[in-house]
């Protein structure tokens, strides 16, 4: 089982994503996490979907999309060769004695605060996912009271 | 001039330059129905939609042409589902339209609605809802090209009845531009010069075709390879027919229920050189002990195919007919002397017999041969799923293209009396021949109406053993002999239902009844025969590999 940041360049139409999403739930695979976004061509959008899966079987998916007639690419963006970026909002406990070591770290992850309340700091974070995954690793013993990511976005710099 | 949507569907139809559509009406095809009164195709009214798919999918196996439908919304689309799933299977090209309720109304659980488009998503090359007439022409105009070109398929399109209703100008595209829909049709050189050189040194190589050279139509450029090869050949179930039976290289099928000489060649091989197959788990047996020493030449359309379940050496993605015909113009024969001896060897030593009953029952095997001799090979044979299937393929021997129509990767039962209409809507001039078993025909026995109806002469051949007879023989091999809902005792007068629907009935009992009633069968051209067949009911399909078994284990009789 290993990661994979799947690029799929399709029709900007109804019913595609439906057509994508079914074939990882088909095989049974939980999609961990997708996003679909328009591009510099109003008519193609891409997915980016990052699935865990044996290598045979995500091999057969890959093939599966490509012959999807709305499908017109696909790629498998691993780590080196392209940019991802993600975001993340997470509301830790913050009590006043707490304050200033959550504003290191905000100042350190070039993070933003997004709200504050008197128990309660709300922190939204952007970059890479293991820069994302590395600030709510630090924030963790504080108390995370909410979190969500928006899943990755993924260009490859070929 | 502006013209309804109902007029640019039939429109449409008649520049695709189709010959007949199969389909029942419904609520929101009224529109549709309303122009079919007078168009210059025929249309075949079924008597249950599942009908009308599996006999616009026989009508494509036989013809080679794009089989096309049109049925209600709702249950009339739903009723769609098997046939659709059967043709995506088994990769058959059809356009299917649906009806659907006025657009305003989708999504509301209007009557009569349901999400067509969604229900058959992972069973269709692809499918399309109308959401604007402008775009009606042009998708009906992709649909067949989708249906018809790489890999086959069905292609569904789902028509709002306002859309039916509603006025545009027509014109007709004279081509199809799609970005994400480009298949390749020949083959990489550099591959094709690979496995030149694998073949010509190869010294126990195996030919493995299917049904992939069927809709390629290259059954011509098949035998001019292993003209110049030399090479043993099998062929899969839906493969029947590409490459005479009766050749000496012939090893007819493998897999399950294939011959023991196809499948101990195939194991043995040292290179299988697959054509338009897929690797199929009933081919394959238990895939890890498959072909251990074997390296692999597969040639496909479908890039999906190549590598899904074993591991190939050389793909060759592209189409049977343009890369055979590549591969055919620089082949030379590999040395296989030896290999060919040990092949005739297996042949000889083992062949495809059955035993005949002591008491003179009539054995369903017999009755295939018999078919087989009294139509001198000459029929096109649809059959139904089970063990009739498989002995329809095992003693009938096929030595053309499209002329065995199955149900091989859904395997769905009821799918042969449809199909045999469809087939010999398309093939009117040969004899046309339902191989069933007394389960399946009752799945959809109601179509025998249509063959009256229009004259058809089908033969519909029960081989009748009183059971569900393919359940019946797992059980009585894997499971005890407990025979849980497989007896069949309470069946119709097979004879006394032909008569009701204006067919003619015979029923045979007796050994020296069956030549007769074939024969008498044959004799008839104006409308359908069923013969009742009653055979010996515990009869098993042998040779026989088991589930989960190597194809080594072939087994040929039932074990002590
Ligand atoms: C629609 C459908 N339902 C169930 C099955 C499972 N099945 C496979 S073979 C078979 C028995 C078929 O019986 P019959 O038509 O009498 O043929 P026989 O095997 O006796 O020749 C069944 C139930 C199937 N293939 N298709």
């Amino acid at each position: 089982m290993s990661q994979h940041v799947i690029s799929v360049k399709v029709e900007n139409k109804s019913g595609v994503l439906a057509r994508v999403a079914g074939l990882f739930s088909a095989r049974g695979y939980n999609i961990d996490s997708l996003t679909v976004s328009t591009t510099e061509l109003e008519d193609i959008s891409i997915m980016t979907i990052v699935v865990k899966g044996d290598d045979r079987v995500l091999e057969q998916v890959k093939k599966q999309l490509n012959k999807l007639i709305d499908v017109i690419k696909v790629s498998d963006h691993i780590g080196a060769t392209s940019i991802q970026r993600e975001l993340a909002l997470v509301k830790v406990s913050a009590v006043p004695s707490k304050r200033s070591e959550i504003f290191q770290l905000v100042e350190i992850f070039r993070a933003e605060i997004a709200d504050i309340s008197a128990k309660t700091m709300t922190l939204g974070v952007k970059g890479s996912p293991e820069k994302v995954d590395n600030f709510i690793e630090l924030l963790r013993p504080y108390g995370i009271k909410e979190l969500l990511r928006t899943g990755r976005i993924s260009l490859s710099n070929q | 001039m502006k013209i309804s949507g109902a007029e640019i569907i039939i429109e449409s139809l008649k520049q695709e330059k189709i010959e007949c559509m199969f389909g029942y009406p419904g609520g929101v095809v009224i529109p549709i129905f309303h122009h079919l009164f007078d168009a210059p195709f025929k249309f075949i009214l079924s008597r249950h939609e599942q009908g009308a798919v599996h006999a616009a999918d026989g009508y494509a196996r036989a013809s080679g042409k794009v089989g096309v439908v049109l049925a209600t919304s709702g249950p009339g689309a739903t009723n769609l589902v098997t046939g659709i799933a059967t043709a995506y299977m088994d990769s058959i090209p059809l356009v299917v339209f649906t009806g659907q309720v006025s657009r305003e109304m989708i999504g509301n659980d209007a009557f009569q609605e349901v999400d067509i488009t969604g229900i058959t998503r992972p069973i269709t090359k692809h499918n399309y809802l109308v959401q604007d007439i402008q775009d009606l022409a042009r998708i009906i105009k992709e649909a067949f090209h989708i249906a018809s070109t790489g890999r086959p398929g069905p292609v569904v399109i789902d028509v709002p009845v306002d859309i039916s209703k509603s006025m545009y100008k027509f014109s007709y595209p004279d081509t199809v531009s799609i970005r994400g829909y480009k298949p390749v049709t020949s083959g990489h050189p550099i591959q094709i010069e690979r496995a030149c050189k694998l073949i010509e040194s190869a010294e126990r190589p195996v030919v493995y075709a299917g049904g992939g050279v069927v809709i390629s139509n290259a059954s011509d450029e098949l035998r001019e390879f292993i003209r110049k090869t030399g090479i043993p050949i099998t062929t899969t179930l839906l493969g029947l027919g590409i490459y005479p039976e009766t050749d000496p290289l012939s090893l007819e099928m493998l897999g399950m229920h294939g011959t023991y000489y196809a499948n101990h060649a195939v194991n043995q091989s040292d290179l299988l050189i697959a054509i338009g197959a897929r690797f199929d788990d009933r081919v394959t047996g238990k895939i890890s002990e498959f072909i251990p020493e074997a390296k692999v030449i597969h040639i496909d359309i479908d890039p999906a195919s190549v590598s899904k379940n074993v591991m190939v050496d050389v793909p060759i993605v592209g189409d049977c007919k343009q890369v055979l015909s590549e591969i055919n113009k620089v082949i030379r024969p590999p040395k296989i002397d030896r290999w060919l001896e040990t092949v005739a060897g297996l042949k000889r030593d083992n062949p495809l017999t059955y035993e005949m009953s002591e008491r003179g029952d009539i054995k369903p095997q017999y009755v295939v041969e018999q078919i087989y001799k009294q139509t001198g090979g000459d029929a096109i044979i649809c059959t139904e799923v089970g063990q009739n299937q498989m002995w329809a393929a095992q003693f009938y021997k096929y030595t053309r293209p499209r002329t065995f129509i199955s149900s091989g990767g859904l395997g769905t039962m009821g799918y042969g009396l449809p199909a045999a209409i469809g087939a010999q809507l398309a093939v009117p001039g040969k004899r046309v021949f339902d191989i069933a078993g007394d389960g399946s025909i009752q799945m959809n026995i109601q179509e025998l109406i249509v063959a009256t109806q229009h004259r058809l002469p089908i033969i519909i051949a029960i081989l009748n053993n009183g059971f569900l007879g393919m359940v019946r023989q797992w059980q009585q091999l894997f499971f005890d002999r407990r025979y849980s809902h497989t007896c069949l005792a309470f069946a119709p007068d097979f004879e006394k239902l032909a008569v009701a629907y204006g067919a003619v009935g015979i029923t045979v009992k007796k050994l020296e009844e069956v030549i007769p009633a074939i024969d008498r069968a044959l004799s008839i051209t104006d409308r359908p025969i069923i013969i009742d067949f009653h055979v010996s009911k515990e009869e098993n399909v042998y040779p026989m590999v088991p589930a989960g078994k190597s194809i080594k284990e072939t087994i040929m009789r039932e074990l002590a």
